[in-house]
């Protein structure tokens, strides 16, 4: 583990650790602010990888040979790091997904079929990802459900009391991103856990633009659910948390079914597994399950006042300089905002923008952000979305602005 | 002009082009041109959706060749557009079906075919090639 706790955060200190921050673009340096849809990874993650497939390859659970106990005792290992990671109270808290989206269909379909009824209510906001929205309008379609929908304000922070206005003793369950992908806005997950407790309704928050940005401690914020994706936090693609009050997983039933979920199998009866292998059926992703250890480490190794600070400055900086961008307009200017930004340009389509840009090395998301009723409540079709990590920095937001000037006055 | 022909010159006018910048000032100067669909062929039933850009087209049978319009939100899509229908403008139903469009490859914008870029570009072929079926039918069966 890194030592680096409370030391400072030097930022080309931490840039020499991921390699493909050392790539050119076009014959110009590599500027990635497109960590919103994936962030980069440590040589660490990358070699951890490596060497499971080069050392210790083998099938999780069931193997009684040494490479098998070698790749279980691993997997269970990051297991217990995630609860230590999020503060969970105990590990069977900790579902393997394969991310964000995993989870969340695995809530809507396995809590969705035991507690919503006909008439039933689900909360979510217009600021939600597709994949906190699709999954619930498919249970509530199934079941008869009603899908209620939090309203956001101009300034991109949620309606708050419009929130409370549609908590009634129907609302079964919130299901709410904790940071907007499209708008960075920051939501106030306490109150929203408080004002739902009052009705009784479970709490589900997507995290998966979060996690990367903040320590979160699920028994302080006291949510029922918590789902994020690893390769948004520095860690390999293709495996997502689900965390989930012991209570809530072990009343509700297994989503899929299959090997290592099961404890006995008849044609006539089979029984479920314990928590957590009771929602982990098949061979989950072990190899990059592992290599979240490497990811972990690097998070819990970094002093995260320091990057707060150095992501807050960031973000602050890019704002500023946008704003000085003639025709330029933000979309999401929430007092509590994480550090990315989203804007659009009179007359000039956000595509062209993002073709343009790529060609100077500067790698942003183009379009609607999976979140065509956000932006239809902007009223735009898409937007540039430039969203930072902690590895980005200022001279890279000058080559940012720079590009931007370059491709307007080529589209201009 | 073939087919053929029509695209050998413009991969000829953008082997003129050293630098990115260039070629990309021209397809932006294409896309600035005059709208290329009538605004009342602006109709969703002609909307290509793509996930980043929005492409309209239209196309007409006049004494069995086929012509095209087209239009884009996005410039640069726009651009691209106005060279695709320069090689499939006033052809015959079969001459559409059966081409290859290899001119977008050779001149360097490939990346903007990727059915992942979802600009629009590869369903407006497909959709270019479904109107020359559909005339095509039509025409056999008199």
């Amino acid at each position: 583990m890194v030592e680096a706790v409370g030391s400072k955060f030097i930022v080309e200190e931490v840039r020499k650790q991921f390699p493909i921050l050392k790539r050119n673009i076009n014959g110009k340096p590599l500027v990635y602010f497109d960590n919103g849809a994936t962030s980069q990874k440590p040589q660490s993650v990358i070699e951890a990888i490596s060497n499971y497939y080069s050392n210790y390859n083998s099938n999780i659970h069931r193997g009684v040979h040494t490479l098998s106990q070698e790749a279980t005792q691993a997997y269970e290992d990051v297991r217990l790091r995630f609860q230590r990671f999020l503060n969970a109270k105990s590990s069977n808290e900790i579902i393997f997904t394969s991310g964000t989206t995993g989870g969340i269909n695995l809530i809507a379909n396995s809590f969705g079929k035991y507690y919503l009824k006909k008439g039933d209510e689900v909360i979510i906001s217009e600021m939600e990802h597709h994949s906190n929205i699709v999954p619930w309008q498919m249970i509530c379609n199934q079941l008869g459900a009603v899908l209620k929908i939090v309203p956001v304000l101009d300034n991109g922070e949620l309606d708050m009391s419009a929130f409370k206005k549609l908590l009634n003793s129907k609302t079964k369950i919130v299901s709410i991103v904790h940071i907007s992908n499209s708008l960075g806005t920051i939501n106030p997950i306490k109150e929203i856990v408080e004002l739902s407790r009052e009705i009784g309704a479970k709490v589900h928050i997507d995290g998966a633009q979060a996690v990367q940005h903040m320590r979160v401690d699920v028994q302080d914020l006291d949510v029922d659910f918590y789902t994020f994706s690893i390769h948004k936090m520095f860690g390999p693609t293709g495996v997502g948390i689900l965390y989930g009050k012991e209570d809530i997983l072990d009343e509700i039933p297994p989503y899929q079914g299959g090997g290592d979920m099961i404890k006995t199998v008849s044609f006539e009866k089979t029984t479920y597994n314990e928590l957590p292998h009771k929602f982990e059926a098949g061979t989950p992703n072990i190899a990059d399950g592992i290599a979240c250890l490497e990811a972990l480490d690097f998070i819990e190794g970094l002093n995260w006042e320091e990057v707060h600070l150095h992501e807050s400055e960031l973000l602050n900086y890019a704002t500023q300089e946008l704003k000085k961008i003639n025709g330029l307009r933000i979309i999401g200017e929430a007092v509590e905002k994480a550090s990315l930004n989203s804007f659009v340009f009179e007359g000039i389509h956000a595509y062209d923008i993002g073709v343009l840009i790529d060609k100077m090395g500067v790698a942003v998301r183009t379009g609607h952000h999976c979140t065509q009723p956000l932006m239809k409540r902007f009223g735009v079709e898409g937007t540039v979305r430039a969203s930072f990590a902690l590895y980005n920095t200022k001279e890279e937001v000058d080559q940012l602005i720079e590009a931007i000037l370059r491709a307007k006055k080529m589209l201009g | 002009m073939s087919i053929q022909e029509r695209q050998e010159e413009i991969i000829e006018e953008f082997a003129m082009f050293g630098d990115w910048m260039y070629k990309y000032e021209y397809i932006i100067s294409l896309g600035k041109e005059l709208p290329l669909i009538e605004e009342s062929k602006k109709l969703d039933e002609n909307l290509i959706k793509g996930c980043q850009s929005r492409v309209w087209l239209d196309a007409q049978l006049k004494d069995n060749h086929i012509h095209f319009t087209a239009d884009s939100d996005a410039i640069i899509t726009k651009g691209i557009i106005s060279l695709m229908i320069r090689v499939l403008d006033d052809l015959s139903p079969s001459e559409i079906i059966n081409s290859d469009l290899y001119f977008i490859d050779r001149i360097g914008l490939k990346e903007h075919l990727s059915p992942t870029r979802s600009n629009g570009l590869v369903s407006m072929i497909k959709q270019m090639k479904m109107y020359a079926l559909a005339y095509q039918t039509k025409i056999n069966n008199g």
